[in-house]
């Protein structure tokens, strides 16, 4: 026999009795009313339950008071019961953070509970991302999102897939979601204005579930053209596909389908009503989003393409007041856009053809429109976001230790005096951190040292010395020569092996603006530690800067190590104390440290940057493209003065503007900031090899 | 006795017997012809392994003249260019180095990667890449003035990242500069077809996979495969090894030490076969 339900009020009743040291009333007033509708069994569990747990901890009763009628709506008893009962342990081993944080992921729980084993977002997300990258060669950022979708620029999956028992199948699900939604970017699927083809039916949740499935078909045909091995791994993750689609499979398989055949078939469906497969494996589409991401990148690749070729305007002796008749054409064979000019071809910028390729995957051609070009004049990128703004300045009572100007892009000019450079030593930290990373990496840091040593071991041997190890034979043949032929053979016989002589310095010049806040700010402290063991093996100068600011009154250089100082406790400590401090104006840096770089005697010069974006500072002014083009200028200017630099950088974006503002070959996207430490003194080794 | 009666040997030259196999991209051969019949020094930049060797090949076999090649190396210096004295026996002997002897038989002298040489090797450079055309042989006294048929070519790779070798303005400034990069994807599938001896379809999966490893360039891989590595997967198959094994070993595993990055050379060569 069962008993009635419990009411509200009963159940608020009872829960408050149970939890009457606990805080919210309201709260425990919400969960009543969610477990008002479950059946009595169920109603007496949670209770049951919500008292076992107050006795050990209130607050770990009141959690399961919360997530009651949530998880006995998934979970039978008995398993509500261990879900309980494994809250409580991990409450009594972790305490009461883990406990929430535990009870509150259900999906894991259940997976576990089947024997399934999940795989988690977090796993595969770099992978994924190089993967995409090696795709497509336009860059698509990976986010985790409530379920699988892309607006045409990121692509989102969930944060835990536990659609398999084996947590590889469930690996290679994300990458089989990765790779439909790529597509969906690379095979058109946005190229018609889906909303108002979906406002036709009234049951929009049943027309995209349609819609998702039947662009699947044609996705994976499309796929399995260019790269049969995914196309075959995509086949094998759905399994057949479901019945009622099957007389559509042909139509949307063949080559040349665009999304419009889809459409068609969706039309058909929709027609007679029929009830789509039930959601497997296809991500959701997000029609109205995707089109309006799609819109400005159009629109900005449109105008990034005009401009180029307005660069290209007067090439070839052509008058740049002639109205050049530019024509692109697409090498169907070789997928690549040939430009040509009144009938020739044509170079574009990188830019600019990148910008070409992304509108050709976006709208199968490069509309007529885009191939004028834009007014006169030199090639500038276009920055959507650019909005001169008048941008509070900070004053300061101490007078600026030194002034550099700033190239403006938008005059072509320098501003003059434009930046005021504060030069100050970082405050000695305790150096526990230096001796951690230490200890921590010791096995890496013998094996860096040794590998240094390489680089330093190959000693120059210098020939015709008066005396030395060896006899040089080039000189004595000579020599001999000489004084068969009765001229006076010289003395200077000898080989000597003498140190290389390498005469570099290189200077780091260290981000320290706020976004590299914890995890980028310990990598980079930790890169600096393996990189001065590293060096002080080489034997090379160098000096470590760091650099923050807030608008371009206060531009701090902090000061970490001078040339002239040896890696002393100073120093290790200066290191510990790196902090994140507020913005990234790059290019008075640079201007800065390679002043101090070139008053260096040496005759190598190296700036390396580290940091983990692109350049920006407080107000909109600094940021985006004027940024960027200051930072190219600061730059060449160190250029000029016989300084090579090399960019290290974070940014995962970072490719997109790297190219332009320091070149191709001078820069290194790390995709794992966890990664720097190993790589800054590896690059360093190979850059000065 | 005087220089001149010491013995001078100089290296034999020979003109390539067969055409070498070389497939044009753009209008290249009509430039280095161009360059050939106004004497003008050559300089060829590209990535590694998209051609220029084969090219500077094919070009000495299509004017008939015959080939010097010397592949620059850290200890390259002056006299391993120009030539040395050598004790055979009791007698002193000049040998010709390989630029002596390319000058005095009127062949193509191509200086792979020069970036490379030491720094002091460009004493003898310039002055055969401007209008003296002449080799200053500063040991013997003699100066040789390059026949007409004398050809200087150089390559480097502007992708190179050392600081420490660069190509000087003063150098390069004395050159006709020609940019190589990947052919094509349809010019390309052809040289994998004809150099690997595999069918086109496999060919084009090659090159296709190529291009999804250029994709990488610089977010995580220095160079994508050269036209070279996709020849070498192409003679693999051709040889039977399977294609993707031959993907693997001859292409992923070339291109990079980092396991990520080698997992992800993996994930693309199974997305393509």
């Amino acid at each position: 026999m069962s008993e009635r339900r419990l009411f509200e009020h009963e159940l608020e009743e009872k829960l408050d009795a149970l939890l009457f040291a606990s805080a919210s009333h309201r709260a425990i007033g919400r969960a009543a009313t969610q477990l008002e509708a479950l059946p009595r069994e169920a109603q007496n569990m949670a209770l049951l339950w919500v008292g076992a747990a107050a006795q050990t901890s209130p607050e770990l009763g009141h959690v399961i008071a919360m997530f009651a009628a949530e998880t006995l709506a998934r979970l039978d008893l008995p398993a509500f019961e261990a879900w309980a009962i494994a809250g409580l342990d991990i409450y009594d081993k972790e305490g009461l953070r883990a406990a929430v944080t535990s009870m509150r992921d259900l999906d894991s729980f259940i997976a576990m509970r089947e024997g399934r084993l999940f795989a988690r977002f977090a796993e595969v997300e770099q992978r994924l991302v190089r993967f995409v990258q090696g795709l497509s060669g336009r860059p698509l950022a990976m986010k985790a999102g409530a379920y699988p979708w892309t607006d045409t620029e990121t692509i989102y999956l969930p944060e835990r897939m536990a659609h398999f028992t084996a947590a590889e199948d469930n690996r290679q699900l994300y990458k089989g979601l990765a790779v439909q939604l790529w597509a969906q970017t690379r095979y058109g699927t946005f190229a018609v204005d889906l909303d108002s083809e979906l406002a036709r039916w009234p049951e929009r949740e049943t027309a995209l579930t349609w819609l998702a499935h039947l662009e699947a078909v044609r996705l994976e045909a499309c796929i399995a053209r260019e790269l049969p091995g995914l196309a075959g791994m995509l086949a094998q993750l759905r399994g057949a596909w479901p019945e009622e689609m099957n007389e559509a499979l042909a139509d949307l398989q063949a080559p040349g389908a665009d999304v419009r055949v889809t459409l068609a078939w969706l039309g058909r469906f929709m027609e007679k009503h029929a009830v789509p497969p039930a959601p497997t494996f296809c991500g959701r589409l997000e029609p109205g989003i995707a089109g309006r991401v799609r819109a400005e990148r159009i629109t900005r690749d449109t105008d990034i393409l005009k401009k180029g070729l307005a660069a290209l305007k007067g090439v070839g002796g052509k008058k740049a007041a002639a109205p050049n008749d530019f024509a692109a054409e697409l090498n169907a064979e070789t997928g690549a856009m040939e430009f040509s000019l009144d009938g020739e071809a044509v170079q574009l910028t990188h830019e600019a053809q990148a910008a070409a390729q992304s509108l050709l995957q976006d709208l199968g051609e490069v509309p007529p429109e885009a191939l004028t070009a834009a007014g006169d004049g030199m090639w500038t990128p276009v920055d959507p976001n650019h909005l001169p703004e008048k941008v509070p300045e900070l004053a300061s009572d101490r007078k600026a230790d030194f002034r550099y100007d700033e190239w403006d892009y938008h005059r072509n000019a320098y501003r003059r005096g434009w930046c005021h450079v504060y030069e100050v030593d970082v405050k000695p930290g305790s150096g526990d951190f230096v001796r951690d990373t230490k200890q921590r990496y010791a096995p890496f840091i013998q094996q860096l040292k040794r590998r240094f040593e390489a680089v330093r071991g190959e000693d120059r041997i210098i020939g015709r010395q008066p005396e030395g190890e060896e006899i040089d034979l080039d000189a004595l043949v000579e020599a001999v020569n000489d004084r068969r032929s009765g001229a006076e053979p010289s003395a200077r016989l000898f080989s000597r092996r003498v140190r290389n002589d390498r005469s570099l310095a290189a200077m780091f010049m260290v981000d320290m603006s706020g976004s590299t806040k914890g995890w980028i700010n310990d990598a980079e402290r930790e890169s600096l530690v393996m990189l001065c063991e590293a060096l002080e093996k080489l034997g090379d100068r160098y000096a470590i800067y760091g650099f923050s600011g807030w608008t371009r009154t206060r531009c701090d250089i902090y000061r970490i190590k001078r040339f002239a100082e040896p890696y002393s406790e100073t120093v290790r400590g200066r290191i510990d104390a790196i902090e994140a401090k507020d913005y990234t104006r790059m290019g008075v840096a640079i201007r800065h440290l390679s002043k101090l770089l070139a008053e260096q005697p040496a005759r190598h010069k190296l700036l390396v940057t580290l940091s983990d974006g692109r350049p920006d500072d407080f107000g909109d002014e600094y940021r985006g493209t004027y940024g960027i083009e200051d930072t190219r200028r600061a730059l060449q200017e160190a250029r000029q003065q016989g300084i090579r630099s090399y960019c290290i950088t974070i940014d995962r974006h970072g490719a997109d503007y790297l190219k332009h503002m320091v070149g191709p070959a001078s820069y290194t996207v790390l995709d794992d900031v966890k990664k720097l430490p190993l790589k800054v003194a590896d690059i360093y080794r190979k850059l000065t090899a | 006795m005087t220089t001149s009666a010491i013995r001078t040997i100089t290296p034999e030259l020979e003109t390539l017997g067969s055409e070498p196999y070389y497939q044009p991209v753009s209008d290249e051969v009509v430039l280095f012809e161009a360059a050939a019949t106004k004497r003008l020094p050559v300089l060829l930049k590209g990535p590694t392994g998209c051609g220029k060797t084969r090219f500077v090949e094919y070009m000495a076999w299509k004017l008939g003249r015959p080939l010097v090649t010397v592949a620059c190396h850290d200890d390259l210096t002056t006299a391993d260019l120009v030539g040395r004295y050598l004790i055979v026996g009791d007698e002193t002997v000049w040998l010709d180095g390989p630029l002596t002897a390319a000058v005095r038989g009127g062949a193509i002298c191509y200086l792979d990667e020069i970036v490379e040489a030491r720094k002091d090797t460009t004493v003898v450079i310039h002055p055969l890449a401007d209008t003296r055309r002449a080799l200053a042989v500063d040991k013997r006294g003699e100066l040789i003035p390059a026949p007409p048929s004398f050809m200087l070519v150089i390559s480097y790779n502007p992708g190179y990242q050392s600081v420490l070798k660069e190509i000087k303005p003063s150098t390069r400034q004395r050159f006709v500069a020609m940019e190589f990069d990947y052919p094509g994807a349809e010019v390309e599938a052809q040289i994998v077809t004809t150099e690997g001896g595999i069918d086109a379809a496999t060919a084009k999966k090659l090159v296709k996979l190529g291009e999804l490893t250029r994709n990488l360039k610089g977010a995580g891989l220095d160079e994508g495969a050269s036209t070279r590595l996709l020849v070498h997967a192409a003679q693999l198959i051709g040889a039977g090894v399977p294609a993707a094994a031959a993907s693997t070993a001859a292409i992923a595993r070339a291109l990079t030490d980092d396991p990520d990055m080698t997992q992800t050379l993996d994930d693309l060569v199974r997305a393509v076969f």
